[in-house]
């Protein structure tokens, strides 16, 4: 069971709502997921409030707990205004903090994000911050008050997969009891696996499921894959070793020569 | 007045933040508002006296990762 802010999932695959080829495609696939967490936006309303009303109908009929998020933010008042109207509007504490600090890499503003948390958890938010596989800020946000972090394994949509594995294993031997979600750069069910034997507690994913032929098909194979990455770091994987070691006990072999 | 409403500058009779809302044919029960980069409550609207070049942004939810 993964609990997260006192909540406690079933799922341990979190879910964007953005880029599917239909908004039936995506209700599918959060159902085939078994998703228990959607992520969301908040952007400028043109129609007098039509659009995003459709939209956020759609995501109540889904059943799912919401994530907004301040995709887009660059700077720190941006991102802290964007939360406060995200409650606003979606009703809870729960706040993805995405303060962006490079147009191409899309790479978090780990500064901005360490001084944007501390001033969100100030005020009642319970913050996931969306930064990068480095210690020392890992550290300076779990003294923000955040409680939950959430490392890229590569750049966002880039589909990559894990690019610095003993970053995140270091991340993860560091933090043991804190809740961790790789969110970011994964492109296929293998990456997911990969970083759920590490022993990290959920994935969260939107173009890898969002932009595959079959939205719906490929979140049942992530959330098949997160839950096998999950039980193999339950159940204790064994270290490679240069030797071959024989399977099949040889005590007891006949000998025929 | 002038209103900066999401990026647009606009001319309008609207006295409070509702009425502006109001005149905009804006309507539901999601959308967010700020005023000079500060919140305003939906709550807080109908008493919010709006001010000449107030730059004010409604947002209301999309689809996000």
């Amino acid at each position: 069971m993964l609990t997260l802010y006192g909540q406690e999932l079933g799922s341990r695959m979190l879910l964007g709502t953005a880029r599917y080829p239909s908004p039936a495609i995506l209700a599918e696939a959060v159902r085939q997921a078994g998703t228990e967490v959607v992520t969301v936006s908040l952007r400028r309303e043109t129609a007098g409030g039509r659009q995003g009303g459709a939209f956020f109908e759609l995501i109540r009929e889904l059943g799912a707990r919401v994530l907004p998020n301040t995709a887009g933010c660059h700077a720190v008042s941006e991102a802290v205004l964007t939360a406060k109207m995200a409650r606003e509007v979606f009703g809870t504490n729960w706040i993805k903090l995405e303060v962006i600090g490079h147009h191409d890499t899309l790479q978090p503003d780990v500064f901005g994000l360490v001084e944007a948390a501390r001033i969100l958890a100030g005020e009642g938010f319970e913050v996931f911050p969306y930064t990068t596989d480095d210690l020392v800020v890992a550290e300076r946000l779990v003294e923000a008050g955040c409680k939950v972090l959430m490392p890229w394994c590569a750049p966002i949509g880039s589909a990559m997969g894990p690019q610095n594995i003993a970053a995140l294993r270091t991340m993860r031997a560091h933090f043991p009891d804190l809740p961790l979600i790789v969110d970011a750069g994964i492109g296929r069910p293998s990456h997911a696996t990969t970083v759920m034997e590490l022993g990290y507690d959920a994935v969260l994913l939107n173009t890898a499921v969002a932009g595959a032929g079959n939205p719906a098909l490929m979140a049942a194979a992530f959330a098949k894959a997160i839950d096998a990455g999950r039980a193999a770091f339950e159940a204790g994987m064994l270290e490679p070793r240069d030797m071959a070691v024989p399977s099949t006990p040889v005590i007891g072999k006949a000998v025929f020569s | 007045m002038t209103y900066i409403v999401n990026g647009e500058t606009l001319e309008s009779s609207a006295n409070t933040l509702s009425e502006l809302l109001l005149a905009l044919e804006y309507e539901g029960d999601w959308l967010a508002t700020a005023v000079n980069g500060e919140l305003v409550h939906r709550g807080d609207r109908t008493n919010h006296r709006l001010n000449d070049r107030d730059r004010i942004e409604i947002l209301s939810p999309m689809k996000g990762g």
